[in-house]
C-alpha cells in the first residue's frame, strides 16, 4: 500500500480542552471532536510524516495497541477527516503552505 | 456635523440630520441619525436606557425611513459579509456598513426592526474582533457578579429571567453580551429583549457563571466538561458572518472563555425558589 501523508487544513481552528482536541471547520462551523489517540494523529499532520510513522512512533509509544490494528483505524480515521475538509491526505509528503491550522492549547 | 471615532482616526460627519441618538451597548456608543421624528421616538423609547451622550460614537448609522412596502425580495435575514462589509436584508428593511469606516446606511420603516437586526450584526462583528461574544442568552447581576443563562428557544430564558429576584438586576432575557477584560469577562446589559419585551438593565458585572439551562423535576447545577461546554457555547452564539478569519476567532473566543469561566448545567424547576442557587 502507497504511504499515506497528512497535514491539518490551514481553513479549521483548533484548541485543545482538558486534553480533547476540538476542532471546527471555518467554512462551515462544523465541530468537531477527538478522542486522546486522534488528537495524537492530528498533532503529528504535519505533512511531512507518514501515517505509518505517525502510528509506530506516537500511538504505538504513548497507547498499549497492536500496530496493524492502529494502523487501519487510524487510516479510517483520517479519511473521515479528509472527507470534512479537516485533513489533507496525500501520497507524498504535502507543502506546509497549502496546510497548518492555527492550533491553541 | 459629528464626529465618529473609531480607534484609528476621526470621521467628519459632513450632513446634518434632524435627529441623533447615541446608542451605548456593551461600551460601544453607536450613532443613529435620521430625519424621521416618528422613528427618532421609536430610538427613545426602544434604547432609553442605553443611550449616552456623553460618550464619543464609535460608528454611526443614517437610517433613511420609508413607507411600509417591501423594501428587499428576502423573506428571511440574509447576511453577506465580505472585505469589511456587511450587507444585511430582510423584506422589511436593508442596511449596510463598513466595519473599516464605521459607518452603516439602513433602509427601513418606522419601526425597530431594521436597526435592532443591525445593532445585533455590528455588535456582533466588532465583539468577534476583540474575543468577546454576543451570546443567545439571560443574564442577571447578582451580588455585584454577572450570571449567564444560556439556551435554544422554549428552555427557559424567558421564564428564569421573569422569576429575577428583587436584589439582582436583570441584563437581558434574550442576548447577552459578552466582552474580553484581561483574563476574565464582562456582562452588559443589552436593549435586546425576547418574550419579556423589556430591556435589559444599563448595568454590567464580572462575568461569574455560564448556565446551560434545561427544565426538570428539581433544581440542581452539574458540572459540564470543558469540551462540551464550548459546544454548548457556541450553539448558542449569534454570529452571522460566514468568513472563516472571523469565524475562527468566534470558535477561539468560545473555547477562551470556558477556559477562563465556569460552565455548568442548571436543571430547573420553573418557580422562584431556582434563583436560591444563584449566589
Amino acid at each position: 500500500m502507497n504511504p499515506v501523508y497528512i497535514a491539518r487544513s490551514k481553513d479549521v481552528a483548533a484548541r485543545s480542552l482538558e486534553g480533547e482536541m476540538m476542532i471546527m471547520s471555518a467554512h462551515n462551523s462544523t465541530l468537531f471532536s477527538l478522542n486522546d489517540v486522534g488528537t495524537v494523529i492530528w498533532e503529528a499532520a504535519d505533512g511531512q510524516t507518514s501515517l505509518e510513522e505517525i502510528v509506530e512512533r506516537k500511538v504505538g509509544a504513548e497507547f498499549d495497541v497492536e500496530l496493524g490494528e492502529a494502523l487501519k483505524d487510524a487510516e479510517n480515521f483520517v479519511r473521515e477527516l479528509a472527507a470534512h475538509g479537516i485533513l489533507l491526505l496525500a501520497d507524498q509528503p504535502i507543502a506546509l503552505s497549502s496546510a497548518t491550522s492555527k492550533e491553541h492549547s | 456635523m459629528t464626529t465618529v471615532r473609531n480607534g484609528r482616526d476621526e470621521i467628519e460627519m459632513t450632513e446634518s440630520l434632524a435627529h441623533e441618538i447615541n446608542i451605548d451597548i456593551g461600551g460601544v456608543p453607536i450613532l443613529v441619525r435620521t430625519e424621521s421624528r416618528e422613528f427618532y421616538q421609536i430610538l427613545q423609547n426602544r434604547y432609553g436606557r442605553f443611550v449616552n451622550t456623553a460618550a464619543p460614537p464609535v460608528f454611526a448609522f443614517d437610517v433613511d425611513v420609508v413607507p411600509l412596502d417591501k423594501i428587499t425580495e428576502e423573506e428571511v435575514l440574509r447576511v453577506r459579509f465580505a472585505g469589511g462589509r456587511c450587507v444585511l436584508e430582510r423584506g422589511d428593511f436593508y442596511a449596510e456598513f463598513d466595519l473599516a469606516s464605521c459607518r452603516g446606511m439602513i433602509r427601513q420603516a418606522a419601526n425597530p426592526y431594521g436597526i435592532d437586526a443591525a445593532l445585533r450584526v455590528v455588535h456582533s462583528l466588532l465583539l468577534a474582533q476583540q474575543g468577546g461574544l454576543l451570546v443567545h442568552a439571560a443574564s442577571a447581576v447578582r451580588n455585584g457578579r454577572a450570571f449567564v443563562f444560556a439556551g435554544v428557544s422554549g428552555v427557559g430564558k424567558t421564564t428564569l429571567a421573569r422569576l429575577t429576584p428583587p436584589d439582582a438586576a436583570l441584563l437581558t432575557d434574550e442576548i447577552s453580551y459578552l466582552r474580553r477584560s484581561g483574563d476574565a469577562y464582562v456582562a452588559y446589559g443589552t436593549p435586546f429583549a425576547g418574550e419579556l419585551g423589556e430591556p435589559g438593565e444599563n448595568v454590567r458585572a464580572p462575568l461569574a457563571a455560564l448556565y446551560l439551562l434545561a427544565q426538570g423535576s428539581e433544581n440542581k447545577i452539574e458540572p459540564v466538561e470543558q469540551e462540551q461546554a464550548a459546544r454548548s457555547l457556541l450553539e448558542n452564539v449569534l454570529f452571522f458572518a460566514d468568513d472563516p478569519e472571523l469565524v475562527a476567532r468566534v470558535f477561539d473566543s468560545a473555547c477562551e472563555l470556558v477556559k477562563r469561566v465556569p460552565v455548568r448545567r442548571l436543571t430547573f424547576v420553573p418557580d422562584y425558589r431556582v434563583w436560591e442557587l444563584i449566589v
